[in-house]
């Protein structure tokens, strides 16, 4: 195998075709759904260029000019050694456009040059992937040290922060993406369990309650500890069942309890005449119990709980049981938080985003009406949907940025269930492609940089069409090859035809 | 190791798509109130507006009607480019305001949208017709059918007040109830009957497709709502007596009110000068006319003006020293010229025979005598002090709908002044005044401030000797109700069997004949057995005012009015002419005396009357 394979090859062979049909495909869809989505504002000619889907065919054309020049005219092997200053000085260009560029949409990220402009943060999604992959295909990096760790850490939080910084939340959600490439690459599954496990307090902390939270905590940390020490599996499954079961009846009898005192106290005050020794003084003098709620009880037994577990885990010299004591501590803290997080470090459009997601806000005018609305555009598609240029709410112009972050409503409405099917079957395809063809590499270089652009490709897809469905809070970033708009096509271009031409390279050579 | 990471976020991503699919599929596929919302969205309301509720008059004749018209409204986002110069021409408008209405349209059309303007409201049928006949060449251009107000009598213009499209302060005051292009009663009748009168809106409800066209009625027309008709309002106004009145008032300032003594029914309503039906029915165009008019014809006088009664409130005080017992009608009281009282103070009278009775007093509206009455009235030991015996004389006062609203159904009416014992020791000091610092008001000046409608009120009170029923205009009728206030009977404080010897004194101030001392003979129509009392009350601003009030026939009275005009000098010069001639006018449905008629209608005060800035 080996053998046959060091003969060099020409394009046809070294090239993953199919790679490259499912990225025109994109395009071509997108072209088409950018097209129906602004042709009722901006007239009907798709090749005029004032019009969007006149644009947008610009930006095509330009993208494939990029990617020849990726797959020929650039050698492969330089990426690696150009990392490190394209990185550098995108991180220049982050920092620079909060000054010098133009605002809009309340995020100063865009570079504006005439009439062109340039969003800096989608060019760094390219130069972050190249640099891990250099940083993490080091011969002496094990993600599993501090070291590499922090390096990595630093490597994707530096450009994460400062677009943070520019307000461009979607963007930056982009970069907890490269989680999937660490765990790729030999991080711990149970750090994605955990940030899981924070998302999901949060959620059921706002939702519901945080004593509901800490009690689906510690029955998360039951099983798991249930399952990392298969000895101990039924003690586990027993303990949190019964914990659970305790603290789910605690509420309820606990409300009887209140409502029986409190009962008695109105019966006191308003039968004053009754002699003392006749009136069930017993219970009343319980008075001061209705100070107490349910989550104090669960506090004081956790407390008891705590110290007992550690001294266990000291004992056994099980480190998953100390992990799970510390995350128990931490989970009860951050549920504390939660309110405050919520309230304080959000900023007012992305707690109400978040609240009209959640359904604790009904809000069909306001923050709530592009959701609602693109629902609205995307569940009456049907099967088959309305037909080409046939869909009303794309045509009245209910779904504000339809053309661009909102371009899956187009799909959803004048498609249907079977045009949403393609499209996401595609991306899915996309996606397991470079999966499937990173591992293939020998390079680890190649492989580590397949494996980000695979997860920057899925993180626009789940963000950007979890959104559209009301599965995700509205953030505002682009479909992937969909959307219109220049900066994002030419990066998601430019991201995927450099893993063309070092996977090229790669079959090349060997 | 390394491919089981792999098959593991294989299987992550196919999770994650399935979600994303799962939820595609429940939103398009299972939940379908999507696809009603979408098709909510794309909904068309043809808006039917009702017509508006017809007002008759008491005898059945159409007040106010309705007429047809068109509104001329564009669809910005349809329209084309057009030649401006013929469309301008066939719509009788400019070309310059056709470009600014559509640049106009063009700046905001984001928020327009879909949606259409009213750009030409109630265009008259011809031209209408001459824009059907090219609107093909015009897409985007299109008429609406208006049922507007039509007044085929001019009578009443304040009274029925006028429509026209509701402001945004308008629907902010009523919020939910109107929508930009209805058109909503702002005075008179159709405000107050603004509820009965405007009906229903409908609607037709169709779907349009992605390219704007109407494809088809929205569930079959299952959920259209037909327009249901105001209802009809029956006034209670004469159409024929009401327009005698404002011909009679014009180019003089003041009121006519006539009222049915039996029912309280307002006859007629006229305050000068007033709104023409012409202008209420294009009231946009007239309004700053309106508004500018320094004699101020919005304001009506009949309800909303406070004047000095003067001696027709002599009656009133006459009744209530009857009823306290200080006065009997075979008193007599001397007269030398007027009420002399202090250190050579005096409240002047004319020339008349001298001491004289009650019933005399009142035939010759004798100043004198009413001070007497009045001071006896407040010097009444029964009472502890003057203040109160001057809140048991306003008692009575109130009584008689003085000093108050009457509760008409006339919006904006105003209460007069009667004032109180307190007022007066707020005044000059609790124990620092007297009758006689107060005797202005026994002859109706002072602090007495009444509405033409109150003294109205006030004869028919005399008329039906001791009761009133609250004036109205409006009839109950077929789905319109009343209040059953304007059924029950009010009593004064005064018994019945006093009036009729005021009444006396009141048939014989008109009916004793030329140079009999009559204040009133004037108004004496044979065989009609007018009552009535002249008055003539100071006008800080010039001339005096005058004032009549009269009933007829004497018994079982059919009409009871009171004229007020401003600055029209003696009570018997104007006010007892006018009103007589409103009597008769009413009874006999003519007027005999076409001279005194003429006089009347020719009559120029204006002149007199100071405008306001």
């Amino acid at each position: 195998m080996i053998l046959e394979n060091q003969t060099k090859r020409g394009l046809g062979q070294s090239v993953d075709w199919k790679l490259i049909g499912c990225y025109l495909l994109l395009i071509l869809i997108g072209w088409v759904n950018v097209y129906s989505a602004s042709h009722a504002t901006d007239g009907t000619s798709a090749l005029d260029f004032a019009t969007r889907s006149g644009k947008q065919l610009v930006w095509i054309v330009t993208a494939f000019g990029l990617a020849g020049l990726i797959l020929f005219v650039i050698p492969a092997r330089w990426w690696e050694g150009l990392a490190p200053w394209l990185y550098a000085g995108v991180a220049f260009l982050l920092v620079a456009v909060i000054f010098l560029g133009v605002e809009v949409k309340g995020s100063r990220s865009w570079f504006a040059f005439g009439p062109v402009r340039f969003q800096p943060a989608e060019v760094s999604k390219i130069t972050t992937s190249l640099l891990l992959a250099v940083v993490m295909s080091q011969p002496n990096f094990k993600i599993s040290q501090i070291k590499s760790f922090i390096l990595t850490a630093l490597v994707i939080a530096l450009p994460m922060l400062i677009i943070l910084g520019e307000k461009e939340t979607g963007s930056a959600l982009v970069y907890a993406g490269f989680i999937f490439v660490l765990y790729r690459e030999g991080l711990s599954g149970w750090w994605l369990a955990l940030i899981g496990l924070v998302i999901l307090l949060f959620i059921t902390t706002l939702t519901l309650s945080p004593y509901t939270s800490i009690v689906i905590l510690i029955a998360v940390l039951c099983i798991c500890n249930a399952f990392q020490r298969p000895k101990e599996f039924m003690p586990w499954i027993l303990i949190g069942a019964g914990v659970v079961l305790v603290l789910s009846l605690i509420p309820w009898l606990w409300g009887l309890l209140t409502s029986h005192i409190t009962a008695v106290n109105e019966l006191r005050t308003n039968l004053v005449t009754v002699p003392e020794a006749d009136a069930p003084t017993g219970l009343s003098k319980l008075s001061f119990l209705l100070k107490i709620e349910p989550l104090h009880i669960l506090l004081v037994l956790a407390l008891g709980a705590i110290p007992w577990f550690t001294i266990k885990s000291f004992r056994e010299r099980n480190l998953f049981l100390g992990l799970s004591v510390a995350t128990l501590v931490a989970g009860i803290v951050l549920v504390f938080s939660t309110d405050f997080i919520f309230q304080k470090v959000l900023q007012d459009h992305q707690r109400k985003r978040i609240e009209v997601l959640l359904g604790m806000k009904e809000d069909l005018s306001g923050v709530g009406y592009n959701v609602n609305q693109s629902m609205i555009a995307i569940g009456s598609g049907g099967m088959r949907g309305k037909g080409f240029l046939n869909g009303t709410q794309t045509a009245y112009g209910f779904v504000p940025e339809q053309s661009t972050d909102f371009i899956f409503c187009t799909v959803g409405e004048e498609w249907g269930f079977a045009g949403c099917l393609v499209v996401i079957l595609l991306y899915v395809f996309l996606i397991v492609r470079l999966m499937l063809d990173a591992d293939k590499c020998r390079e680890s270089f190649t492989r580590i940089y397949g494996y980000c652009v695979a997860a920057c490709v899925f993180m626009h897809l789940f963000i950007n069409v979890g959104m559209t469905i009301g599965l995700m809070p509205v953030i505002g970033i682009p479909l992937p090859l969909l959307s219109y708009g220049g900066s994002s096509l030419w990066a998601f271009t430019v991201l995927i035809f450099i893993f063309i031409a070092l996977y090229r390279q790669e079959k090349k050579y060997f | 190791m390394d491919n089981g990471r792999r098959t593991r976020l294989l299987f992550g991503l196919g999770v994650a798509a399935a979600i994303l699919l799962g939820k595609i599929f429940y939103i398009q596929l299972i939940d379908g109130h999507y696809k009603e919302e979408a098709l909510r969205n794309t909904m068309v309301y043809d808006v039917i507006y009702p017509t508006r509720g017809v007002i008759y008059d008491r005898n059945g004749k159409i007040l106010v009607g309705n007429k047809v018209a068109y509104d001329i409204m564009v669809t910005p986002k349809e329209v084309e480019a057009f030649d401006t110069l013929t469309l301008a021409q066939v719509l009788d408008v400019t070309p310059e305001f056709l470009r600014s209405k559509m640049d106009e349209y063009h700046r905001n059309i984001r928020s327009i949208g879909h949606q259409s303007r009213v750009m030409l409201r109630q265009v008259p049928a011809e031209t209408y017709m001459r824009f059907d006949e090219v609107k093909y060449r015009y897409p985007g251009f299109r008429g609406q059918v208006r049922s507007i107000r039509d007044y085929p009598i001019n009578a009443g213009g304040n009274l029925l007040g006028y429509v026209s499209e509701v402001d945004q302060a308008f629907m902010d005051r009523h919020p939910g109830e109107y929508k930009r292009g209805d058109y909503a009663g702002k005075t008179g009748i159709e405000a107050a009957r603004e509820a009965d009168l405007r009906g229903e809106k409908g609607y037709h409800i169709y779907l349009r497709n992605a390219k704007n066209q109407v494809e088809q009625p929205y569930k079959d027309g299952e959920e259209d709502v037909e327009a249901v008709p105001g209802h009809d309002i029956v006034t209670t106004i004469d159409a024929d007596l009401q327009q005698f009145g404002q011909e009679l008032m014009q180019n003089k300032v003041g009121s006519i009110v006539a009222i049915e003594p039996a029912t309280g029914e307002i006859l007629a309503l006229v305050s000068s000068p007033g709104i023409d039906v012409t202008q209420l029915a294009d009231i946009g165009k007239h309004y700053k006319e309106i508004a500018q008019n320094p004699y101020k014809p919005m304001y009506n006088r009949a309800v909303q003006a406070s004047y000095p009664p003067g001696s027709v409130f002599k009656l009133a005080n006459g009744l209530i020293g009857l009823e306290e017992g200080v006065l009997k009608p075979e008193y007599q009281y001397p007269c030398n010229h007027g009420y002399h009282f202090g250190a050579g103070h005096k409240l002047g009278c004319h020339g008349h025979p001298s001491p004289l009775d009650m019933e005399t007093s009142i035939m010759m509206s004798c100043n004198a005598y009413y001070c007497y009455v009045y001071r006896n009235i407040l010097d009444n030991k029964k009472y502890k002090g003057i203040d109160e015996a001057m809140d048991a004389w306003r008692e009575y006062a109130l009584s008689f709908g003085f000093g108050r609203k009457l509760g008409t159904d006339f919006p904006s009416e105003l209460g007069g002044n009667i004032p109180s014992g307190s007022f007066y020791n707020r005044r000059y000091g609790k124990g620092h005044w007297n009758s006689i610092t107060v005797i202005s008001n026994s002859i109706g000046q002072g602090e007495i401030l009444i509405t033409p409608m109150h003294l109205a009120n006030f004869c028919a009170t005399v008329a039906n000797r001791g009761h009133y029923i609250i004036p109205h205009m409006i009839k109950a009728s077929e789905g319109v109700e009343i209040d059953p206030k304007y059924y029950e009977r009010q009593y004064t404080l005064v018994d019945t069997t006093q009036f009729p010897k005021v009444i006396q004194g009141m048939w014989r101030a008109v009916n004793s004949g030329p140079g009999m001392g009559g204040t009133a003979w004037v108004a004496a129509v044979p065989g009609l057995d007018i009552c009535g009392k002249t008055g003539t009350a100071q006008n800080p601003r010039g001339a005096d005012n005058s004032v009549f009030i009269c009933f007829a026939p004497k018994d079982h009275p059919k009409i009871a009015v009171a004229a007020y005009v401003e600055n029209g000098g003696f009570g018997a010069t104007w006010a007892c002419p006018l009103a007589s001639l409103m009597v008769e006018k009413y009874l006999t449905g003519d007027t005999q005396r076409k001279d005194l008629e003429r006089r009347m209608k020719e009559g120029n005060l204006m002149g007199r009357v100071k405008k306001d800035k």
